[in-house]
C-alpha cells in the first residue's frame, strides 16, 4: 500500500456549496424557475392496462387560466427511452411521451398546462376518458410467456439487443457458466438453494423530481432539471421531441438528492413538450406521491442462488439465476440486472471452482424501474451473503472466519468480473478490522436481555464498480485564470455527494495550489465538456482521472507560455505550483504573470480539456457487521450498532466518503426492515406517500461506525476508487443474519416487518 | 386538494356554532388531517382567538382547551406528573416537534380517529370532553357518538387517584402506531384502552375481576388474554388482525406487570 | 382576504386566498429556504418558526398566520451561521434539500435547550427527514459546535 503526503487529498475538507446549502439560499430548480411559468400537471391512468378509447378535453380547456391540454393524439410518434444511458442503449425505445395504450397505474393520459396549480387540478377533474380496460400481467413470476404482452406495439425496438423477446414480455436474458459447474457440484458435501425477493424501493430524495423549461434568447430549447445526466437528457429530449440537439440546452442547478432516481428522465419531456408547443417557460414539479407511483425505483428481483460447498467451509461453486422486474418500461432493466451476479459471486474468488450467472428481465404492468443506488449489486449481495451466513449456521462456523477462508484477495483474477484482477483489494483486512471496531467476538452471540429482548450480531460483504468499463466517459477542462486561480469545467453532476468539491481537490494536487484556488462549474451542455453523467460511482473514478490528465497538459502549456515570455524552450521549463521555474537560470516566472501573458499576443490556450475512459472497474470492498435488539413479543427490530470498514483505495475526501457510507448504510437499513412495497389487486402502489413509504428517521439509524482500510488503486486518481454505491448493500444480509441469530427464522424477502419476525416466533 | 373559501376567525363559540351548522363548513383545529383530504369547504372555522389554548388544573381536575397543541400536553409538568408520564408517552413519537406544535387536543379527540395515540391514553384516564351545545360527556361515550355539529371546547380530566401505562408498537419511530395498548388503574379499576386496531380506541375493564386477586403473571396473562379477546382487530397496510390481537395480548400483558397491584 | 404577518422582522400586509398556505406564501415573498418535500406533513423541509416555535408551514393557513411573528432561514442567517460550519466540517450537509428545515429546527431546539444530550438532540429533531447522510454526521456537527461553545 503506497501511502504518499499530499496536500489536498486525503484532507476532509467542507463541500464547496456547504454554507449556500446549509443557509438555505435559493440555488434548486423551483428557486429558480421564471415567475410566468406555465404549470404543468399530468393526469394519470387509474388502470395498469387500457387503452383510451376516447379522451374528452374541451371541458377542461374551459377552465379559466388553462393553457392548453395535450393527449397522446398531440405528442410525437416516435418511441424513445428514458434511461440515462451511453447510446445505443440496451434499454429499449419503448415509450411516447404519452401513449394510447397505458402500462400501469400511474401512466400518463393528458398533459395539463394552466397558468397556476389550482387551475390545472380543475381542470383535470374535467377530463373525461373513456378506457377499454385490459387484463394486467402484475406478477412478475408470471411474465415470461404470459399471454398478455405489456408491448404488443409494431414500432418497439432496442438500439443494443441484450436478449430481448418482447413477443415473450423478455427484454433480456443471458445464460453463462465458467468452469465445470455441476461437475463440481455433485462433487461437494453440500448444495444449499434458495430465492430471496427485495422490492421495487424508492430513492425518495427529499426533492422531488422537478424541470422548468424556456426558449432561450436564441429561441432555443433550455432546460433546467434536477438532473444526474445532463447530456442524456439532451440527446432524450432530441429524440423524443424530434428536434436537433444544438437546438437544446440542459443544464443542472443544486440536486436535492439522487440516488440514481434522477439517472432517468422522469420529468423533462413534459414541460419540454409544453414550452415547444407553446413557447412559454413551463414547470413540473412532482408531488411525492408522482414520485412515489411513477418514478424511476430499484428493480424487483427474485434472485435464486445454488451454493455448493464442502463441510470444512470450502465454497466451490455458486450458480445465481436472477428475474428482474423492470415493470411497464424498459429503463436500465438489462443492465441493472448484470450486477446482482457480477458484484456478488466475485466475493468467493478465493475458493470457487465453477460459477453460473443467468438471468431474465421481463415487463409487467407496474411502475417502470430504474436506477437506484446499487444498482443490481444490493439484491445480488442480499442473497449471496445471506446464503454464506446460512452456510456458516449450519456448519456451525464463525462466518467471519468462514469468509476469511474463501473471499477474493489482492492479486487475484476474477472469472466473474469479466477476467478483471483486483489490483487493490482490502477486503481481508476490511474484515479483521472490522471485527475489532466492531467486537465481533461479544456481539455475535445470542444474549438474553430478561425482557423479552435478545441481542446478536450478523454480517455481510460487498463490492460494487468504479464505472462501466470501456463505456463510460469522464471529462474535465481546467483553465488557468491571470491571477492564478483555476476554473474546473465538468459534465459530472454533483447531487449533493460532493463531486464538486473532491474534483477540485484533485486538481488543486495535480496544481499544487489550494482547493479555494479551483472554482467548479456544472453542469451545462452547452459549456461542460461531454460526460456521460453522475452515475454507476463513476465520478470520482472516471472524471477525477479525467481531470488527472487535464492537468498535466496544462501544466505543459503553462510552460509553453513561459517559454514564450522567455524565449526558451518549454522542456527547460519546470511547473512549480505558483509558478514556473526556467532550469538553465533558475529564473521563476509567477504564475500571474502567465496568465497575464496568456490573454496578450498569445496563440496558446491557458486550458486543456481531457476525455478519460476505464477498460477496467477496480471495484470497491466493505464488510458490514450489525448489532440489533429484537424484541421477541412484537418482532421490532432495533439497530444498535453499525460498523463498517470500506477499501474505496484512497479516500480523497475521507469526511464525505464517511457520510456517503453512514447514508448507504441507513437506506439500507430503511429497506431491510421498513420500507415496503405493495400493490392491490387492480396494481395500485399503496405506499404512495411518506406517511405509508416509512424511510429512516433519526431515531431508527443507530450508531453508526465508519472507518477505511485504504488500497492504492493504480488505474485511479491518486489511488482512489468508487465509494457512492457500495455503501448500500451490506445492511439486508447482515440484519437479516442478526435476526436469524435472534429467531431461528431466515427470512429472504424484505422487508423484514416486525410482524414477520413475531409471527415466526409464535409459530415456533 | 382542499379548497377553502372563506376562512373566518370566531369571535365566540356561538359565532363558531352558528357557521359550524352549514354543512360544508369546518372548524379548523391543527388542519394537519384536514389538508390531506380533498374537497371543498366553504367557511373554515378558526377557535384560536377564543383562548382555547391553555391547560388549567384544579385541585380536581385539569381543564385542556380544545386547541392546546399537543406539544403542550407533552411539555405540561403536571399533566405528565398525574399521569406518570403516559401523555408524553403518547405523543412523543407522532411525527416531530414542528407536527405537535400544530396538532391540537381537540382536533386529534374531535377526530376520533382509529390511530389515535391520543384518544388512547385520555381514554386511560377519567376524561370527559366539554361540547358547546352537548355540554359534559364522558370521553368513552363522547368516542362512540357519530360526527355532528356541535363543537368540541374542552377536555376535562378528573384526578381520579391513577397508574397510568403507555404503550404503542410502531414499525418506524415516528409512524402510525399498529397498536396502541394503555393500562390504567382508576381508583381500584383496571382500564385496558386499546387503539389503531385499527378502529377507534376501546375500553376493556376487568369485568371478570381477573386481577382482583392481585397481579401475577398467572393473572396478567388471564386479564391479557381477556383484553385480547374483547378487542376486535383487522387488517391493514400495517398489520394484520392476527399480528394486532397477539400484540394486544401481549402488550397488555406487560402494561399489567409493570403497573403491578 | 387580507392578512397582516411580520415576516423576518418586517410587517407584511397582503391579500390573499383563505386557502393558500403559508409555505406557498412564503415563496411567493421570496423565501426560498422553505421547501417542500411531501403532502402529508411528514418531511420537516418546510420548518419556519412562529412566534419562535417551529412549524410545518406547508400544513397552516397563512390566514391563521396573519398577526403572528414568521421567522424564516432567511431571517435568522446570523443565528444559523453559529453552527452551520460544524456541520460542514462533517460533510453532512449533501444534498442540502434538508438543510434548511434541519437548520431551523435545530435553531428552536438550541433556543428551548441550549445544551441538549444527544438522545435530546434525536429525539427534537425526529421530524426531521434526510435521506442522505445517515443522520449521524448531523449529531456530530451539533456535538461538536456544543462543545465548542464550552471551550
Amino acid at each position: 500500500m503506497q501511502h504518499k503526503e499530499y496536500k489536498s487529498i486525503n484532507k476532509s475538507v467542507r463541500k464547496k456549496d456547504s454554507i449556500q446549502l446549509l443557509l438555505g439560499k435559493p440555488v434548486y430548480t423551483e428557486d429558480m424557475m421564471p415567475k410566468d411559468a406555465v404549470i404543468v400537471k399530468l393526469l394519470r391512468s387509474p388502470h395498469a392496462n387500457a387503452i383510451v378509447k376516447s379522451i374528452d378535453t374541451s371541458k377542461a380547456k374551459l377552465v379559466p387560466g388553462i393553457v392548453d391540454v395535450y393527449t397522446w393524439e398531440d405528442v410525437p410518434k416516435t418511441r424513445f427511452s428514458n434511461a440515462g444511458q451511453t447510446a445505443p442503449e440496451p434499454s429499449p425505445h419503448d415509450r411516447l411521451i404519452i401513449d394510447r395504450h397505458v402500462r400501469f397505474v400511474g401512466d400518463p393520459v393528458a398533459i395539463i398546462a394552466a397558468e397556476d396549480e389550482k387551475a390545472a387540478k380543475r381542470a383535470m377533474k374535467l377530463i373525461k376518458v373513456e378506457y377499454e380496460v385490459l387484463e394486467p400481467v402484475l406478477d412478475f413470476r408470471k411474465a415470461k410467456d404470459n399471454p398478455i404482452l405489456v408491448h404488443p406495439e409494431d414500432d418497439w425496438s432496442v438500439p443494443s439487443d441484450w436478449g430481448a423477446f418482447v413477443d415473450r414480455n423478455i427484454i433480456a436474458s443471458e445464460d453463462n457458466t465458467d468452469g465445470d459447474l455441476e461437475g463440481v457440484m455433485s462433487d461437494c458435501d453440500m448444495v444449499l438453494e434458495h430465492t430471496f425477493h427485495t422490492k421495487q424501493y424508492s430513492q425518495t430524495p427529499m426533492e422531488t423530481f422537478r424541470t422548468y423549461t424556456e426558449l432561450d434568447r436564441y429561441g432555443r430549447l433550455h432546460v433546467v432539471s434536477s438532473t444526474q445526466i445532463v447530456f442524456h437528457v439532451r440527446r432524450i429530449l432530441s429524440v423524443a421531441l424530434g428536434i436537433p440537439k444544438n437546438r437544446i440546452r440542459v443544464e443542472k442547478p443544486r440536486i436535492g438528492g439522487g440516488f440514481g432516481a434522477k439517472q432517468t428522465a422522469v420529468s423533462e419531456v413534459f414541460p419540454a413538450f409544453v414550452t415547444m408547443k407553446t413557447g412559454r417557460p413551463a414547470y413540473i414539479c412532482f408531488s411525492r406521491e408522482e414520485s412515489q407511483i411513477a418514478g424511476s425505483p430499484r428493480h424487483e428481483m427474485d434472485v435464486t442462488v445454488r451454493l455448493g460447498a464442502d463441510n470444512d467451509g470450502t465454497i466451490r461453486a455458486l450458480d445465481v439465476y436472477t428475474l428482474s422486474n423492470t415493470g411497464a418500461y424498459g429503463e436500465h432493466g438489462p443492465t441493472t440486472v448484470g450486477l446482482s451476479g457480477h458484484k456478488s459471486i466475485p466475493l468467493y474468488t478465493g475458493s470457487l471452482e465453477a460459477h453460473r450467472f443467468a438471468f431474465d428481465v421481463v415487463y409487467t404492468n407496474t411502475m417502470a424501474a430504474g436506477a437506484y443506488r446499487g444498482y443490481g449489486a444490493t439484491q445480488g449481495i442480499f442473497a449471496v451473503e445471506s446464503m454464506v451466513n446460512m452456510l456458516a449456521e449450519r456448519l456451525g462456523m464463525d462466518p467471519t472466519l468462514l469468509r476469511e477462508k474463501n473471499m477474493l484477495k489482492e492479486g487475484m483474477v476474477m472469472p466473474a468480473y469479466f477476467g478483471e484482477t483486483a489490483n487493490a483489494c482490502a477486503l481481508d483486512r476490511c474484515m479483521s478490522r472490522c471485527k475489532d471496531i466492531f467486537d465481533w467476538e461479544s456481539k455475535y452471540p445470542v444474549r438474553d436481555m430478561g425482557n423479552g429482548k435478545v441481542r446478536t450480531a450478523g454480517v455481510a460483504m460487498a463490492m460494487q464498480g468504479s464505472c462501466i468499463s470501456n463505456l463510460d466517459v469522464g471529462s474535465a477542462t481546467v483553465k488557468l485564470n491571470e491571477d492564478g486561480t483555476y476554473n474546473l469545467i465538468i459534465g459530472a453532476a454533483d447531487m449533493g455527494t460532493g463531486c464538486d468539491t473532491i474534483l477540485a481537490q484533485i486538481v488543486a494536487e495535480c496544481m499544487d495550489c489550494s482547493v479555494d484556488d479551483v472554482t467548479v462549474f456544472g453542469a451545462d451542455t452547452d459549456a461542460s465538456p461531454y460526460d456521460s453523467g453522475s452515475y454507476a460511482s463513476s465520478t470520482t473514478y472516471v472524471t477525477g482521472g479525467a481531470c488527472v490528465r487535464a492537468c498535466e497538459r496544462l501544466k505543459k502549456r503553462i510552460c509553453e507560455i513561459a517559454a514564450d515570455i522567455k524565449g526558451c524552450a518549454s522542456e527547460d521549463i519546470e511547473f512549480e505550483g505558483r509558478g514556473v521555474r526556467i532550469l538553465d537560470t533558475g529564473d521563476f516566472i509567477p504564475l500571474t504573470d502567465i496568465g497575464i501573458k496568456s490573454q496578450l499576443n498569445n496563440g496558446i490556450a491557458p486550458e486543456d480539456t481531457v476525455m478519460h475512459t476505464s477498460p477496467v472497474s477496480p471495484p470497491p470492498y466493505m464488510v458490514g457487521m450489525v448489532e440489533i435488539e429484537l424484541d421477541k413479543l412484537t418482532g421490532l427490530v432495533e439497530v444498535l450498532n453499525y460498523s463498517a470498514v470500506v477499501d474505496c483505495g484512497i479516500a480523497i475526501n475521507p469526511a464525505l466518503a464517511r457520510i456517503q457510507t453512514e447514508g448507504g448504510i441507513v437506506q439500507g437499513i430503511g429497506h431491510t426492515l421498513m420500507e415496503n412495497v405493495t400493490f392491490n389487486e387492480k396494481g395500485k402502489l399503496l405506499e404512495s406517500s411518506l406517511m405509508q413509504y416509512r424511510i429512516p428517521t433519526r431515531l431508527d439509524a443507530g450508531k453508526l461506525n465508519v472507518e477505511f482500510e485504504n488500497s492504492y488503486e493504480p488505474t485511479g486518481p491518486f489511488g482512489a476508487k468508487s465509494i457512492g454505491e457500495i455503501v448500500i448493500n451490506t445492511p439486508a444480509p447482515a440484519i437479516a443474519h442478526a435476526i436469524y441469530r435472534a429467531t431461528g427464522t431466515w427470512f429472504r424477502e424484505l422487508p423484514i416487518t416486525p410482524e414477520a419476525v413475531a409471527m415466526s416466533i409464535k409459530q415456533q | 386538494m382542499l379548497t377553502i373559501k372563506e376562512y373566518v376567525r370566531a369571535s365566540s363559540l356561538e359565532e363558531a356554532y352558528e357557521l359550524n351548522q352549514k354543512r360544508n363548513n369546518r372548524i379548523v383545529g391543527g388542519m394537519l388531517w384536514m389538508k390531506m383530504q380533498s374537497g371543498s369547504i366553504g367557511t373554515a372555522i378558526d377557535l384560536c382567538d377564543l383562548g382555547l389554548d391553555t391547560i388549567e388544573e384544579t385541585d380536581e381536575e385539569f381543564s385542556i382547551g380544545a386547541m392546546v397543541t399537543l406539544r403542550q400536553l407533552e411539555l405540561c409538568e403536571s399533566l405528565n406528573e398525574y399521569s406518570c408520564g403516559a401523555v408524553k408517552a403518547a405523543v412523543k413519537d407522532i411525527i416531530g416537534v414542528q407536527f405537535r406544535n400544530l396538532a391540537t387536543v381537540g382536533g386529534s379527540i374531535y377526530g376520533r380517529f382509529g390511530f389515535s395515540d391520543v384518544l388512547t391514553v385520555f381514554l386511560a384516564m377519567d376524561t370527559y370532553v366539554e361540547l358547546y351545545k352537548g355540554g359534559i360527556v364522558s370521553l368513552e361515550d363522547f368516542s362512540k357518538m357519530k360526527y355532528d355539529s356541535d363543537i368540541l371546547v374542552r377536555i376535562i380530566v378528573r384526578k381520579t387517584r391513577a397508574k397510568i401505562i403507555y404503550n404503542a408498537m410502531r414499525i418506524q419511530r415516528t409512524d402510525y402506531p399498529v397498536i396502541t395498548a394503555a393500562l390504567s388503574k382508576l381508583g381500584d379499576e383496571y382500564r385496558a384502552v386499546i387503539g389503531a386496531r385499527p378502529g377507534r380506541a376501546v375500553i376493556i375493564r376487568d369485568e371478570n375481576g381477573l386481577l382482583d386477586g392481585g397481579v401475577s403473571s398467572e393473572s396478567a396473562d388471564a386479564f391479557a388474554r381477556f383484553v385480547a379477546s374483547k378487542a376486535q382487530t383487522q387488517s391493514n397496510m400495517r398489520g394484520s388482525a392476527e399480528y394486532r390481537t397477539h400484540l394486544v395480548k401481549g402488550l397488555t400483558e406487560r402494561n399489567v406487570m409493570e403497573i403491578g397491584g | 382576504m387580507e392578512i397582516g404577518i411580520k415576516l423576518n422582522g418586517r410587517m407584511l400586509s397582503d391579500n390573499i386566498d383563505a386557502d393558500l398556505l403559508l409555505i406557498d406564501w412564503l415563496r411567493d415573498k421570496g423565501c426560498f429556504s422553505v421547501k417542500r418535500g411531501c403532502e402529508t406533513s411528514n418531511c420537516g423541509l418546510c420548518t419556519v418558526l412562529m412566534d419562535g416555535k417551529p412549524v410545518l408551514s406547508c400544513s397552516m393557513l397563512a390566514a391563521r398566520a396573519s398577526g403572528h411573528e414568521i421567522m424564516t432561514l432567511e431571517g435568522l442567517q446570523e443565528e444559523a451561521s453559529e453552527f452551520v460550519g460544524f456541520l460542514a466540517d462533517q460533510g453532512t450537509d449533501q444534498c442540502g434539500f434538508c438543510n434548511p428545515g434541519f437548520v431551523m429546527n435545530t435553531i428552536a431546539l438550541l433556543r428551548e435547550n441550549p445544551d441538549p444530550t444527544d438522545d435530546e438532540i434525536l429525539s427534537y429533531l425526529a421530524g426531521n427527514l434526510c435521506r442522505c447522510s445517515g443522520y449521524n454526521g448531523q449529531l456530530r456537527g451539533i456535538r461538536a459546535f456544543l462543545d465548542s461553545r464550552k471551550k
